[in-house]
């Protein structure tokens, strides 16, 4: 059993109390001395050429302090990719200019043309309204394949709406495409992945204040990695100097991806505070953060899979078209490639793996990575593909996936989309699947739904994904133009407390209470005596910060090696102390011993003796206790599970009811259960979102019809079930110090393949062929697809 | 502007505002009570929720001078007389109902006000009560469980840890 406080102990939270009590920080909550507001007026059409824009009314209204347009950036730079992606003809990507301000054209409904600062939000509101632009409107780009066989383009310097054509593995295309035409059987599906909109609940806002006598520069924002937004304004947007910028992002509520990215919103509020030497506030609306924060998925993807008479895997074949929208957010062209293509394996010994993705430029909003970030479309392919191949060749679902299973023994294994598992047993989560979600007892239940006139349906999903993201020196070869390592700092305070900067980002993930537990248990010290400083970057060394279920696994293992070397140095000083050879030294339960005997000194009075260092031998030892440690991981994570769902389908309505949902997940060891598992009901909530109820939807003009909370269906309390989750059948990592693996996005990776498993099992259940039905699998497309059949 | 007056947590405030002043923005930005928070505009998401005269009520869906004259309650004034947490904003901590904590006061606020109408609440009428508070992070399950335990109701049968 796990300490009550340490590492596998499921404690409560810290951060909890001052959200509780009202006492959160979040970004809208500041409120500086002189802070004037900002209001941005957007464009209501979804492609034009902006003519002319006359502000000279709005200048003169109540209160106006500046006015803001696209003019006034041209002699910055832009907003850039983080992924350099090159085509089949090993053509680059095509990387249009994403300015601050539109200027010339207006891209997407939402795109902001100019902004307002004024003394109060109302006033700026009001003046933004008094703008006049006039626009001459063009057809709006909005399908897919109608971009790509288009004359209009979004960005017409670029003449195509065709970002990329890649191909993954391109030597491994003949081969698949052999491997298909030779099958014993061919299953083809073709599926949309609908698009999402992320809708962290807090919406994004920024604050920016400059102070002329430092020329410095301080940026609050809704960050979920304050310092890549510091680097990408400074080396690439505004140009400041990185040592004169601060970003800080305070409590931050839910980002789940859209607060990754550097916004132009930002950008502005810092050069409105230069220009006006205020601080600058600007707090989106709902309905801008619909307009303006980067969605999610928006796949269109045809896939084929082809098996032997056995049932054997023999290859996948897929073809997808992405959305970008009208401009790249930072990590667009990473989604759909890197972190797609290359899960198209899944957890099977299939030997031929070709992924084709078109990305395409769209009069809509940027498209971006969206809680599991390519993972889930990944997923979501493969696993509806295998359903329908098992109903077409009489084999059961699970058993089809078992026979094709890459084998525990058989790590680390080569996937055949180029990546290298390091651990895993899929069959172990399976059965623990089946035992968790009492499979045996469907067939009663089914009974039971029947008599109620309601067709009752089982659904299974197994899953891998990749997380942490990682090693920089791989990702460089692919085309990041970041490393992705993290960084901690181990600070020992004199008094014996610690205070540990973290690169991670926590906006509900609960690090304040979960890094503590590691490093209370290392160094067996009561973790209330630690506290995690993150969100800074003038406290904190650097970071990549949060996203891709990476901040265990990669800050975590830095906070690790900045804590051994903490340990180390430690044990230096309590043998100086001691009189003895550091190497003799063990520390047990927050005490430093000499091996043998009874000779201790407390960690306590060590912390105490690096600030006192009277007697140091400062030749080899430096006053002071404090370690900082970089992380670039050797690979990335790979975390896996099997999850099951049972839904309840009305024929006569077409309604869908989740009734059961169970995910068995293996993330490795486990640092704090409690949250862990919150992590996965929060997954899944959004999974099942996914598969029943949300969709983004832009009609033939690029107006976007679900802007509002009225509009977009967002899973309220009674849409959802009790989930059970289960994290027993855990392999660690094998290459991280603590041997875990990302928790953070796995439920919305394998949730809603599973659900729309068991709606497709349900439907046949009642004698009715459906074999596939979009997400979101409304009534009214499952009462269409009955009806239909 | 208008003068108003009204108790908030108990403390009496004598105000102008202007008519088109919401009461969630007299809260945040003239009483610095930043605890009620803003997440949409269309009175959707419930972050905003708030007791007004003893009801549960959306504070952007009503003007500060509506508000004139009535007593008002925000998650600042729920904790015990201690400063301890209240039941149910215990029960949200011991269940990890909460993550970003951005809906959470009015999750707390709504729960309050469900708790106060119907005492041993099931999970349907838990549910059914939250519809219009929204959160992103937890998928519900721990709130739900969490307003069931604040009820003195076992939970231990519900799953997870």
């Amino acid at each position: 059993m796990p300490k009550d406080t340490g590492i596998g102990a499921p404690t409560k939270r810290r951060e909890d109390i001052r959200f509780l009590t009202g006492k959160g920080r979040y970004s809208d909550d500041i409120k500086t001395y002189g802070q004037a507001a900002a209001v941005f007026a957007r464009s209501t059409v979804a492609n034009g050429i902006i003519k002319s824009i006359d502000t000279s009314a709005a200048e003169g209204m109540p209160g106006v302090l500046a006015v803001f347009t696209g003019e006034d950036f041209v002699e910055v730079g832009g907003n850039p990719a983080g992924w350099l992606i090159n085509s089949r003809d090993g053509e680059p990507m095509k990387e249009p200019k994403r300015p601050v301000l539109a200027h010339g054209k207006v891209r997407h409904v939402g795109d902001a043309y100019a902004a307002v600062i004024a003394e109060t939000e109302a006033e700026a509101r009001d003046a933004a309204e008094a703008i006049e632009i006039d626009i001459e409107e063009l057809p709006a780009v909005v399908d897919m394949k109608q971009a790509l066989s288009g004359t209009t383009y979004v960005h017409d310097e670029i003449g195509t709406n065709q970002c990329f054509d890649w191909g993954w593995i391109e030597d491994n295309r003949a081969a698949t495409d052999e491997a298909i035409k030779g099958a014993h059987h061919v299953t083809t599906l073709e599926l949309v992945n609908n698009r999402l909109v992320p809708n962290a609940m807090e919406p994004r806002c920024s604050i920016g204040e400059y102070r002329a006598a430092n020329d410095e520069y301080t940026l609050h924002t809704t960050s979920q990695n304050p310092h890549l937004t510091r680097l990408l304004i400074s080396a690439f947007v505004m140009g400041i100097p990185e040592n004169k910028l601060t970003v800080i992002a305070p409590d931050v509520g839910g980002g789940f991806g859209s607060k990754i990215y550097h916004y132009g919103e930002e950008a502005l509020v810092l050069a409105a505070s230069k220009r006006i030497g205020r601080p600058v506030k600007w707090t989106s609306d709902r309905n801008e953060a619909f307009l303006t924060d980067a969605h999610g998925r928006d796949h269109v993807t045809k896939i084929e899979l082809a098996m032997d008479a056995d049932g054997k895997f023999l290859a996948f074949r897929t073809e997808t078209h992405a959305n970008v929208g009208a401009y790249l957010s930072n990590f667009a062209t990473a989604t759909p490639t890197f972190l797609h293509g290359t899960l198209m394996a899944g957890n099977y010994t299939v030997p031929n793996v070709y992924v084709n993705v078109k990305a395409v430029f769209t009069n809509t909003a940027p498209v971006d990575a969206y809680r599991g970030a390519g993972r889930p479309e990944a997923t979501y392919s493969l696993e509806r593909v295998i359903d329908k191949a098992a109903r077409e060749i009489g084999m059961d679902p699970i058993e089809l996936r078992r026979k094709n299973f890459i084998q525990p023994d058989q790590y680390p294994y080569a996937s055949a989309a180029g990546l290298e598992y390091d651990s895993g047993n899929y069959d172990a989560l399976m059965d623990q699947m089946e035992k968790v979600a009492d499979k045996a007892g469907f067939a009663a239940r089914r009974k039971e739904s029947e008599a109620k006139g309601l067709w009752r349906g089982f659904g299974v999903n197994a899953y891998i994904e990749a997380c942490g993201i990682a090693p920089s020196n791989l990702v460089g070869q692919l085309g990041s133009r970041v490393g992705l390592y993290d960084a901690a700092t181990v600070r020992v305070n004199a008094t014996g407390n610690l205070s540990v900067m973290v690169g991670a980002h926590s906006h509900g993930q609960g690090h304040e209470t979960a890094f503590p537990q590691i490093v209370g248990d290392m160094l067996g010290i009561d973790p209330a005596t630690i506290d995690i400083v993150h969100g800074d970057t003038s406290k904190i060394p650097f970071g990549m910060g949060t996203y891709g279920s990476r901040s265990l696994a990669v800050c975590g293992s830095a906070i690790v090696r900045a804590t051994e070397k903490v340990i180390d140095k430690a044990k230096k000083i309590a043998a100086h102390m001691m009189e003895s050879a550091p190497e003799d030294i063990e520390l047990k339960d927050g005490n430093f011993t000499v091996a043998g005997t009874d000779k201790s000194v407390s960690f306590g009075e060590v912390a105490l003796k690096a600030y006192i260092p009277h007697d140091f031998p400062l030749e080899n030892i430096e006053p002071g206790l404090e370690e900082t440690a970089f992380y670039d991981p050797a690979n990335f994570t790979y975390p896996s599970g099997a999850y099951c769902c049972e839904v309840e389908v009305d024929p006569k309505t077409g309604k869908v009811r989740v009734d059961r949902m169970t995910a068995v997940d293996d993330f490795g060891n486990v640092i704090n259960p409690m949250i862990v598992t919150g992590q996965v009901h929060g997954g899944l909530g959004q999974g099942i979102g996914q598969a029943l109820l949300e969709n983004t939807t832009y009609d033939e003009n690029g107006q976007l019809l679900t802007a509002s909370y009225m509009d977009y269906a967002m899973p309220r309390a009674d849409d959802l079930p009790f989930y059970t989750v289960d994290h027993s059948q855990g392999t660690p990592c094998t290459h991280n110090p603590l041997g875990v693996k990302g928790c953070g996005e796995a439920g919305a990776i394998g949730s809603p393949p599973t659900v729309v498993n068991a709606v497709i099992d349900a439907i046949q259940s009642g004698g009715v062929n459906v074999t596939h039905i979009d997400m979101p699998v409304s009534p009214h497309r499952v009462w269409d697809a009955i009806q239909n059949a | 502007m208008t003068k108003i007056s009204m108790k908030i947590n108990g403390k009496p405030v004598t105000k102008e505002v202007e008519g088109r002043t919401l009461l969630v923005t007299f809260l945040r930005e003239d009483q610095h009570l930043t605890g009620t928070h803003i997440g949409c505009d269309t009175s959707q998401c419930g972050a905003c929720t708030v007791h007004v005269d003893g009801k549960q009520v959306k504070a952007c869906s009503m003007f500060a001078i509506e508000a004139d004259g009535a007593e008002v309650g925000t998650i600042e004034g729920q904790a015990n007389a201690d400063g301890s947490l209240n039941r149910i904003q215990q029960a949200f901590q011991d269940h990890h109902g909460l993550q970003c904590g951005f809906c959470t006061p009015g999750m707390v606020m709504a729960a309050a006000s469900l708790l106060e109408a119907n005492p041993s609440p099931t999970e349907a009428d838990v549910r059914s009560h939250l519809q219009g508070n929204i959160c992103r992070c937890t998928g519900y399950h721990n709130i739900v469980k969490a307003i069931m335990a604040a009820s003195g109701q076992d939970v231990s049968a519900i799953a997870a840890e």
